[in-house]
């Protein structure tokens, strides 16, 4: 028997952690069909952590689905296959050359990789019937996700508007749907980016290794530093060096930059995030520079 | 490579959620991104994303009312039209702040945001003075239980840093709050533009003797707003394994939401009345001494009584009554008028069902207080008594003694929206 408490105060992180389990048991109860989007990345293994907690000693009641861009960093696949095989888990992958393929994306050429990651994805879900997909999106990452709802409705097209929220009160989340419809629920919206780490360090549960210090090759490309790989090739002027870097997110390889650090525990990303001075997204996310709006358009579309 | 379970950055530290309102203009999003940028949560991007719009608009200053407007809509209109949500930390402190559009077309998104805040901050223009606006504030966060509230009296640099304009705002303000339910009140002269009283105390203010808004925000005592006696154990979730391992695991998932759980407890389950006794309770793999708000476990019972998603386990000397018949405060969101006969779904803490409207009351005039009894329907942003009659009985307690327990939804059963947000009167 652990923890008796005299002053029955709950920390932060336990409050928010009590929070996101009170919410994965809410959609697992009154959801036909969900899954947990997967993208390999620290908020989506500290969900999987979370489920784990919400329904133990049983497994995870749903699958967890990923879309594979074919661009995706394989230190990040190894990771989620652990942690898939643990769980005993069911994983969905959605791929994207194989939406291509069988005709789902029309003019793939025509658009960048990144976005197919969109049509990919609202196939994924519409084919396999799920009613609500769990997101790691965190409402401090950015300023549309800041006035997301934790359930967030999504219509007939996958399509978020803003404007049409559903009020959300209390701890009292409404999960109706019509037919076709679903929703995006986002267990971790209170969670900062410290909180994710404090947490993982915590837990002391595994994260991909590219999270950590390590040595890579790399170049700079519009002021980050991109990884040397075959799926980017470099352009004219472009210079491949070694540097000693981690990645702050795991994202499609060819447009996630790195940081150059040394930080190789969790306790040293916490002092480095702590004196960060600028958004992980900001730094390392060529896909959320282009518009100061970059996020919400994409949101709308049915971006994570 | 490694994880260092030793460290403690956050473990201890607690939480503070709070909602913030204001008419327009009188600088709400000027001190939320004051707060922000001074307790370090702004990111470099971001502050130079909005120095280079602030410079492209031809301001003066930066205008940190920038950082927090979010969406497209309210970047062009210039003006806060959702909640939003936004986080900043003091070494001891992670605050959540809900920030609410102040504007009566937009109670409804205040009422949102003042559901789940521990304090109200309400803001008013030390020019203007109380308006109806902050005194409808007020009224809305006393009426959602908001247990401590601040009054923010900005712009003070526009009027001289006068004492008078203070003290006169302060005089006026008391007084209409004796006519509402506020445990806790301070009121403090800032000014959001140029940081007085903010997080730094002002020197130009020497004759303000009380505490710092962020100072307050720091120190504020929450821990003792739950109620701690009533215990009340809605059911979520029935986790049976099914695995040779756990062959006869049988729990009941949920979050606290009243008083404390310990193993030994005699209970009752409502609405069945069977009665049994707590034989563990766990936290993922782990066995608890004691379980309180808002802890997520996952409760044992020694019978092998019927328990299902929807019921509520509560100490049998001490448990709600069921009832079909529910008298409370509901704050109308959406444009068709509630009215007497419609029917609605409902939701109350896991137990969804349906309601009609027995009766409307009266509607609450948010600004003087006054009860029509003359208006039968609630139109939109209108808050008012209602009677309802459910189909199944609820397990229900006063809102003014238990947020969650007391609180419930209302559905449109046609178009799936939430329409209305009720308050249990007892
Ligand atoms: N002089 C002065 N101007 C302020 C102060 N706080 C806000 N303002 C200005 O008042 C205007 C409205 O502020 P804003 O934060 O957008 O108000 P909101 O509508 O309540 O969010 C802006 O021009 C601000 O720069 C203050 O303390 N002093
Ligand atoms: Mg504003």
């Amino acid at each position: 028997m652990t923890q008796t408490r005299t002053d029955y105060r709950l920390s932060q992180l336990d409050q928010l952690e009590a929070e996101s389990i009170h919410i994965f048991r809410e959609v697992a109860a009154e959801f036909e069909k969900p899954v947990l989007m997967f993208s390999g990345g620290k908020d989506s293994i500290v969900m999987l952590r979370l489920a784990e907690k919400a329904f133990y000693p049983a497994k995870i009641p749903f699958s967890i689905l990923q879309v594979d861009t074919g661009l995706d960093f394989p230190e990040v696949m190894e990771t989620r296959d652990r942690w898939v095989s643990r769980l005993g888990v069911n994983l969905v992958v959605a791929s994207i050359d194989d939406a291509i393929k069988n005709g789902i994306i029309p003019d793939a050429a025509k658009i960048s990789r990144n976005r197919l990651q969109i049509p990919t994805l609202l196939n994924a879900i519409e084919e396999n019937g799920f009613t609500a997909a769990f997101g790691g999106g965190r409402r401090d990452e950015e300023k549309a996700r800041a006035k997301e709802r934790v359930y967030s409705h999504r219509d007939e097209f996958g399509q978020w508007d803003p404007k049409m929220q559903r009020p959300e009160l209390w701890s009292l989340y409404n999960g109706r749907l019509h037919e076709g419809e679903h929703m995006r629920i986002f267990p971790i919206s209170n969670w900062t980016e410290l909180d994710v780490w404090d947490y993982i360090g915590r837990e002391g549960i595994e994260i991909p290794n590219i999270y950590f210090s390590h040595q890579r090759r790399v170049f700079e490309r519009d002021g980050m530093l991109m990884s040397e790989t075959p799926l980017n090739p470099i352009r004219e002027g472009e210079v491949v060096e070694e540097r000693t870097v981690r990645f702050r997110t795991c994202g499609d390889i060819t447009l996630t930059g790195c940081v150059e650090s040394t930080a190789s525990t969790i306790a040293e990303i916490i002092d480095e995030v702590a004196i960060a001075r600028k958004t992980e997204r900001g730094a390392t996310r060529g896909d959320d520079r282009f518009s100061e709006a970059a996020m919400e358009d994409r949101k709308k579309e049915g971006y994570f | 490579m490694g994880i260092d379970t030793t460290r403690d950055t956050t473990h201890r530290m607690d939480l503070l959620r709070f909602a913030t309102a204001g008419s327009v203009d009188d600088g709400k999003s000027t001190l939320i991104g004051r707060l922000l940028l001074d307790s370090k949560a702004i990111f470099e991007d971001q502050l130079e994303a909005v120095e280079a719009t602030s410079q492209s608009k031809g301001y003066d200053y930066t205008d940190l009312a920038l950082l927090t407007d979010g969406l497209r809509s309210e970047r062009e209109q210039g003006i806060t039209i959702d909640v939003a949500y936004r986080y900043f930390a003091t070494p001891n402190r992670k605050f959540i702040i809900a920030d609410t559009p102040g504007h009566v077309q937009y109670t409804r998104n205040m009422v949102t945001g003042a559901s789940t805040a521990d304090l109200g901050l309400v803001l008013v223009d030390a020019r203007q003075g109380l308006t109806e606006q902050s005194r409808r504030h007020a009224v809305i966060l006393s009426l959602l239980r908001v247990p401590h509230l601040v009054l923010a009296v900005n712009k003070m640099d526009l009027v001289d840093f006068d004492q008078k304009v203070y003290d006169e705002i302060y005089r006026e303000f008391t007084q209409f709050a004796t006519k509402l339910n506020v445990p806790d009140l301070e009121v403090i002269p800032i000014s959001a533009l140029s940081g007085d009283n903010v997080v730094n105390r002002s020197e130009n203010m020497p004759w303000y003797s009380g505490p710092t808004l962020m100072h307050h925000l720091e120190h504020v005592h929450v821990a003792s707003d739950r109620d701690l006696i009533d215990a009340r154990f809605p059911v979520q979730y029935v986790i049976r394994p099914k695995s040779d391992e756990f062959h006869d695991f049988r729990g009941y998932a949920g979050q606290v939401a009243g008083g404390v759980l310990k193993p030994g407890d005699e209970v009752v389950v409502l609405p069945s009345g069977m009665t049994s006794k707590i034989s563990k309770i766990e936290l993922f793999d782990q066995e608890v001494a004691e379980a309180f708000p808002p802890m997520s476990v996952t409760v044992h019972l020694e019978d092998d009584v019927d328990v299902s998603r929807g019921d509520m386990i509560a100490r049998v000397k001490n448990a709600p009554t069921p009832s079909q018949d529910i008298d409370a405060m509901v704050c109308w969101m959406t444009t068709a008028p509630l009215q007497p006969r419609q029917k609605l779904a409902i939701k109350h803490t896991t137990r969804n069902g349906r309601a009609l409207v027995k009766d409307i009351q009266y509607r609450l005039d948010v600004n003087t207080l006054h009860r029509d009894q003359e208006t039968k329907e609630l139109g939109v942003n209108e808050i008012g008594r209602v009677t309802l009659r459910t189909t199944v009985p609820l397990l229900v307690d006063p809102y003014s003694k238990n947020r969650t327990t007391g609180s419930f939804i209302l559905i449109d059963e046609a178009t799936g929206i939430t329409v209305g947000a009720g308050m249990i009167n007892g």
